[in-house]
């Protein structure tokens, strides 16, 4: 079989394959920043309580492996009456993992904004709430946008573990493919490939023009 | 906390420290070929040769933006196919290597462009080779700068051993997965595994920390 005959048999499955990696991308990544804003918004808070609520969240997840979570999210979780079908587990772990990278770029971001600001904030009477959203986010979201392109790219690559609980990612496809035609520079180069223009010539282009959308947001263009 | 039992904890315990050895190992040989390789890869991006670099360039960005897992079963299932037989170490260990090797080379190449124009210039005037340069001259002022982002991937090659069960490399999570398969015991083995990467990783974060910081303090940069 040649590199075009395997390609116009299995591309349905590719493309299929394709589509769950975007859908646990796009999952993961909403709540991958959601946790990301509250824990890292968190993590400044002047309340101790609060303050090690988010520090425990963050190291558990950094300090183990995605691999482990997930496992241990599908597999054990289930012993505390909450079962997640493997779609749901597999976002939920990666978003759960990634979010706690994204709360220290948060914190970062949050820090990175001047002293000045705060306290123009203050002075214009600002209620705590408002001046979060209107002077402090808007201009850490600036300053860490291009991190969270590099984390997005990581996150991406993280969905790629969905495949070992079965989730029929492209991963999972490219295996598949592999174990029923022993073409495994073919399977498994095709998803490679597919991963690289994804990460390459999509996300980055996007992050990079959100950059620029924001950096005129604020007038700093 | 429901049904979880202290003596399966303890005769499984020996077991999963056995299999911590291995991840280690594991973790210590793809660390060591990172190492090496990153520094030759970032060292050979700085060739005057235009194309070999832009395709090294492109390569190290390929091997960073595409996930480990599938690295892992590429070099593991595509040498057979060519008549090369990798046992799941050596494949498990050459995918964590390279694949860290990128991310390693760009550490390297941000400490070589820290040294400042003058010192190669002056190295030229002296007349010494370009081997002598990197490796009297260059190096020595390059490697310290780079030391803390190379202690935060020993630690991030550390976290991503696990995915080397999917060849079956007999390694932590390979061994918890046995466990659960031979028992029905989930909760117990993934916990462990979980406490055990907790117990090595958050220690070894805070040293390079520690050596972050006393880098920076030598080299006067705060």
């Amino acid at each position: 079989m040649t590199f075009v005959e395997f390609i116009i048999t299995y591309y349905p499955r590719f493309l299929s394959g394709t589509i769950v990696t975007i859908e646990q991308f796009v999952l993961a990544s909403v709540l991958c920043i959601f946790l990301a804003l509250l824990a890292g918004l968190m993590k400044l808070s002047p309340r101790t309580s609060v303050r090690a609520c988010a520090t425990v969240y963050i190291e558990i997840f950094r300090g183990t492996s995605l691999l482990v979570q997930l496992y241990w999210i599908f597999f054990v979780l289930p012993l505390f009456g909450i079962t997640l079908d493997k779609f749901t587990a597999g976002f939920v772990a990666v978003g759960l993992n990634v979010g706690a990278y994204g709360a220290e770029l948060v914190r970062g971001g949050v820090l990175s904004v001047p002293t000045g600001q705060w306290e123009a904030a203050v002075s214009i009477n600002m209620s705590p709430g408002k001046r979060m959203s209107r002077i402090i986010l808007p201009q850490a979201l600036v300053n860490m946008l291009p991190a969270w392109g590099n984390l997005l790219i990581e996150l991406l690559k993280g969905t790629a573990l969905v495949a070992t609980i079965a989730v029929a990612d492209l991963t999972f496809e490219a295996r598949q493919i592999n174990y029923s035609t022993f073409m495994s520079a073919q399977s498994f180069g095709t998803a490679l490939i597919i991963y690289y223009v994804l990460a390459r010539f999509l996300l980055t282009p996007l992050m990079r023009r959100l950059e620029k959308i924001m950096a005129r947001q604020i007038g700093r263009e | 906390m429901t049904n979880w039992r202290w003596d399966f904890v303890w005769e499984i315990l020996p077991r999963l420290i056995w299999a911590t050895g291995n991840t280690l190992l594991a973790a210590g040989g793809g660390y060591a070929i990172a190492l090496v390789l990153g520094l030759a890869l970032a060292v050979a991006q700085r060739s005057r040769h235009k194309l070999s670099k832009n395709i090294l360039r492109e390569l190290v960005e390929f091997i960073r933006s595409t996930p480990l897992v599938l690295q892992i079963f590429f070099i593991f299932y595509v040498g057979p196919q060519f008549g090369v037989w990798l046992s799941p170490w050596t494949a498990g260990m050459v995918a964590i290597g390279l694949h860290y090797a990128a991310y390693l080379s760009e550490v390297y190449r941000g400490g070589i462009d820290s040294v400042p124009k003058g010192q190669w210039e002056a190295a030229t005037a002296i007349n010494l080779t370009t081997t002598q340069t990197y490796w009297r001259i260059i190096l020595p002022q390059a490697l310290p700068p780079s030391l803390a982002g190379m202690g935060n991937y020993l630690v991030g090659i550390f976290k991503d051993t696990p995915m080397l069960s999917v060849i079956g490399v007999g390694e932590l999570m390979h061994t918890a997965n046995a466990i659960g398969s031979e028992s029905y015991r989930f909760l117990e083995p993934y916990t462990l595994v979980g406490v055990i990467f907790l117990a090595i990783s958050l220690p070894t974060a805070a040293l390079v920390r520690l050596l972050e910081a006393s880098v920076r303090r030598t080299l006067g940069m705060s």
